[in-house]
C-alpha cells in the first residue's frame, strides 16, 4: 500500500514534461484560440464581443458560401482521389510486382510539398504555356482554367487529388498486402472471375484502410490551404474561398481582424470533428476489421 | 465420370523444379492421397489438378478433356485449402453460398443447398455467424461445406486436418471417409501424416523430392515399400534399415520393421538396449546395432530387457525387405 503511493507519486513526476507539453502547446494554444474567437481585433487591440460571436459568424453567407465551396472540394477530391489511389495500388499489386520503380513513381507525391506542386500545376494549367490547357483545347484557353469560376474549383482539386494520391497509394498498397493469397485463390477456384474477386475479397479485407484513408483525406480537404493560396487566392468570385482560407487568407473580411480568424478556425476544427465522428460511426459498421 | 491423369507433369519455379515427369491416374471415385515430407512438391501438384498452377510441361486431364488451358472454374474442382480460407466478413450462409452465387444460381436454390450442406456437418446452429466466431473444427467443417455445396467432379484437399487437435483429427479423418463415400465424387488429399494416409485413402501416392516413390492401396505401400524412403516414411516408428551383412549375406540392405523384430537368444545380431519405452499398449525398444539405430516393438506382456544390457535380436523371413544397396530400391522376391 505504502509502496504503491510511493510508486504513483513517482509516475505522476515522471509525466510532469509531456504534461506540460501537452498543456503548453495544445490545451492552451486551443482555449486561447476559442477565447480570441469571441473577441473584434483592430491592428493593435482586441475586445470582447462576446460567444454570440460564433453563432453570427456560423450564419453568415461568407462562412456558409466557404462551408459549400469546402463540402464541395472534399466530395471531388475525397472520391476521386480514393478510387485512382485504389485502382494504381491494384494494379501495381497484380501486374508489377517487384517492380518496385513503379511504387517508388506512385508514390513519390508524398515526397512533393503542397508549395512545389502546387506550382507545377499552377504552369500545367496557365492558360498560356500550360500543356494541359494546350490539350484541352479552346475552351480552357480563355480565361484558363484557374480563372474561370466555372472550372477553378475543379482544377484545384486536380491538384489536391494529384498530391494525396501518393499516400494512397502507399496506405493501400500496404493494406493489400495484409489480404491472404489463399482467399483469391479460393474464390478463383469456385468461380469468381477478376470483378467478383475484386468486390469479395479485396474491397471487404481492405475495408479498414479505406476508412482511414476516407477520414484523412477528408480531413486534409477541410484544411488544405496551400494549394488554394498558391493557386487562386480563393478566387475567382470566392468559387475556391474555402474555410481554411477564411481562416487564414488575405483580401476578405476575415482578413484584418484576428477575432474573427480565430473564430473560422474554431467552427472548422468543430466542423472537423463532428465529420470525423460521423464518419467512423457511420462506416465503421461496413468495416471488417478481421479476426 | 471424374478420372484425373497426370500426364508427364514437371512444373518449375524461376529454374527450381518442385516436380518432375509425374505420372499418376486417379480412378472415378478414388480417395487418392499425395503423401510426402515437407517440401516434396505435393501442394504443386495438387494445385496444377485444381488449375492454380501451369506446369511447365505434361497434360492433366479431368474426365476425358485435357484441361491445361481449362479455368478453374470450368474444372468442375473444389478446394479446401489448409488455413481454410474463409471469407471473415461473410457469414457461415453466404460463406457456404458463395460458389453458387458467383455460378448466378438463384438465392432461395442457393440458400437450400448451403443449408444443406451445413447442416450435413453439423453447422445448422452457426449459419448466422462469421468465420471468427468459430472453433478450428468448425472452420474447417464451413471450409469442407463450402466445397460440398458445388457438389463438384473433384475435391482437391491440402492438409486440411493440420491445424486441428489429435483428438479432432480423428474424428474428422472417420467423417472424411463417411463423406467421401456419401458423396460418390473423386478426392485428392495431400497429407505428409502418414496414419491419415493409411486410413483414409484408397490408394496412396508416396512422394519425395518432386518425384512419385510408389503408388498403391495402404497395405501395398506398407508391406511391400518400393523403396528405403517409402519403408522409413511410411510405418510408425520407421522400419529399421540393418546394415549390408550383418542379417544376411550380401551386400544389399535388410529392412524390418520395429514388429516383425524379435529378441530371443538364439537370434544373429546384438542389440545394446539404450531406451525402453512404456506406451501402455506396447512397448518401444531402441537401441543399436553396430553404428544404426534399431527400433523393437513389443507387446507390453513381453519380458523387457533392461537398459544397458545387450539382448540378441533377428526376424523371420516373412518380416524382411530387401533393398539395394546402392539405389535404395527394392530388390524383387
Ligand atoms: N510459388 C513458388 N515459387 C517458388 N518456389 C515454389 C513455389 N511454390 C512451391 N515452390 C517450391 O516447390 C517445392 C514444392 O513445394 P510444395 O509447396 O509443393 O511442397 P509441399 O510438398 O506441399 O510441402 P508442405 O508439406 O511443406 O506444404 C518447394 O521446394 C518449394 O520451395
Ligand atoms: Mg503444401
Amino acid at each position: 500500500m505504502k509502496r504503491n503511493r510511493r510508486d504513483s507519486g513517482l509516475a505522476a513526476l515522471m509525466l510532469v514534461p509531456s504534461g506540460v507539453i501537452l498543456l503548453l502547446f495544445v490545451v492552451y494554444p486551443l482555449i486561447k484560440a476559442v477565447w480570441l474567437g469571441q473577441q473584434r481585433c483592430g491592428v493593435t487591440k482586441c475586445t470582447n464581443n462576446g460567444f454570440d460571436q460564433y453563432l453570427d459568424a456560423f450564419r453568415s453567407n461568407e462562412f456558409q458560401d466557404a462551408l459549400i465551396v469546402t463540402a464541395k472540394y472534399a466530395l471531388i477530391t475525397v472520391p476521386i482521389g480514393l478510387v485512382l489511389g485504389v485502382a494504381l495500388a491494384v494494379l501495381a499489386d497484380k501486374y508489377m510486382r517487384g517492380v518496385g520503380i513503379f511504387r517508388t513513381i506512385f508514390s513519390s507525391t508524398v515526397a512533393t510539398s503542397v508549395a512545389v506542386a502546387s506550382v507545377m500545376w499552377f504552369f500545367l494549367l496557365n492558360p498560356n504555356v500550360g500543356v494541359l490547357s494546350e490539350w484541352i483545347g479552346g475552351i480552357a484557353k480563355t480565361p484558363g482554367l484557374l480563372q474561370d469560376p466555372r472550372s477553378a474549383l475543379w482544377a484545384v482539386s486536380a491538384s489536391s487529388i494529384w498530391a494525396n494520391l501518393g499516400f494512397t497509394f502507399i496506405v493501400v498498397t500496404a493494406g493489400l498486402q495484409g489480404v491472404p493469397k489463399d482467399l483469391y485463390e479460393s474464390a478463383y477456384v469456385d468461380g469468381a472471375g477478376g470483378f467478383s474477386r475484386f468486390t469479395n475479397v479485396t474491397l471487404p479485407m481492405i475495408s479498414p484502410t479505406l476508412l482511414f484513408a476516407t477520414v484523412v483525406l477528408t480531413t486534409r480537404a477541410f484544411q488544405s490551404f496551400g494549394e488554394v493560396d498558391l493557386l487562386t487566392e480563393g478566387g475567382p468570385l470566392g468559387k475556391t474561398t474555402t474555410l481554411t482560407y477564411l481562416a487564414y487568407g488575405s483580401g476578405l473580411p476575415t482578413s484584418n481582424d484576428d477575432g474573427l480568424r480565430a473564430t473560422v478556425s474554431v467552427l472548422l476544427f468543430a466542423v472537423l470533428l463532428a465529420l470525423a465522428l460521423v464518419q467512423f460511426r457511420g462506416l465503421e459498421k461496413r468495416v471488417h476489421y478481421g479476426n | 465420370m471424374a478420372q484425373v491423369r497426370l500426364q508427364n507433369i514437371t512444373k518449375q519455379f524461376d529454374g527450381v523444379t518442385a516436380v518432375e515427369d509425374i505420372n499418376l491416374d486417379i480412378a472415378d471415385r478414388e480417395f487418392m492421397i499425395l503423401l510426402g515430407p515437407s517440401g516434396c512438391g505435393k501442394s504443386t501438384l495438387l494445385r496444377i489438378i485444381a488449375g492454380l498452377e501451369d506446369p511447365t510441361e505434361g497434360e492433366v486431364y479431368i474426365g476425358d478433356t485435357m484441361v491445361n488451358n481449362v479455368m478453374p472454374k470450368q474444372r468442375d474442382v473444389a478446394m479446401v485449402f489448409q488455413s481454410y480460407a474463409l471469407y471473415p466478413h461473410k457469414s457461415v450462409q453466404d460463406n457456404i453460398e458463395f460458389p453458387l452465387k458467383v455460378r448466378k444460381v438463384p438465392k432461395a436454390q442457393r440458400a437450400a443447398a448451403a443449408i444443406e450442406a451445413a447442416t450435413s456437418l453439423g453447422l445448422g446452429e452457426y449459419l448466422d455467424r462469421k468465420p471468427g466466431a468459430l472453433s478450428g473444427g468448425q472452420r474447417q467443417r464451413v471450409a469442407l461445406a463450402r466445397a460440398i455445396v458445388r457438389n463438384p467432379a473433384v475435391f482437391c484437399m491440402d492438409e486440411p486436418l493440420s491445424n486441428l487437435d489429435a483428438k479432432l483429427r480423428g474424428e474428422t479423418r472417420a467423417e472424411l471417409i463417411a463423406l467421401h463415400r456419401r458423396l460418390n465424387s473423386t478426392f485428392v488429399y495431400v497429407t505428409h501424416d502418414q496414419v491419415e494416409a493409411m486410413t483414409m485413402g484408397t490408394r496412396i501416392a508416396v512422394m519425395s523430392r518432386g518425384h512419385l516413390e510408389q503408388i498403391g492401396t495402404p497395405q501395398e505401400v506398407y508391406d511391400k515399400p518400393s523403396s528405403v524412403f517409402v519403408a522409413q516414411f511410411v510405418g510408425m516408428p520407421p522400419m529399421n534399415i540393418l546394415p549390408a551383412g550383418s542379417l544376411e549375406t550380401g551386400t544389399h540392405l535388410v529392412g524390418v520393421r520395429p514388429e516383425h523384430l524379435r529378441i530371443s537368444p538364439d537370434q544373429p545380431l546384438s542389440l545394446q538396449v539404450q531406451l525402453v519405452e512404456q506406451l501402455g499398449h506396447e512397448v518401444h525398444i531402441t537401441g543399436s546395432v553396430g553404428d544404426r539405430r534399431v527400433v523393437i516393438r513389443q507387446d507390453s506382456a513381453a519380458v523387457m530387457p533392461a537398459v544397458g544390457s545387450v539382448v540378441q535380436v533377428g526376424a523371420a523371413e516373412n518380416g524382411r525387405h530387401r533393398f539395394d544397396a546402392v539405389t535404395e530400391q527394392r530388390i524383387a522376391e
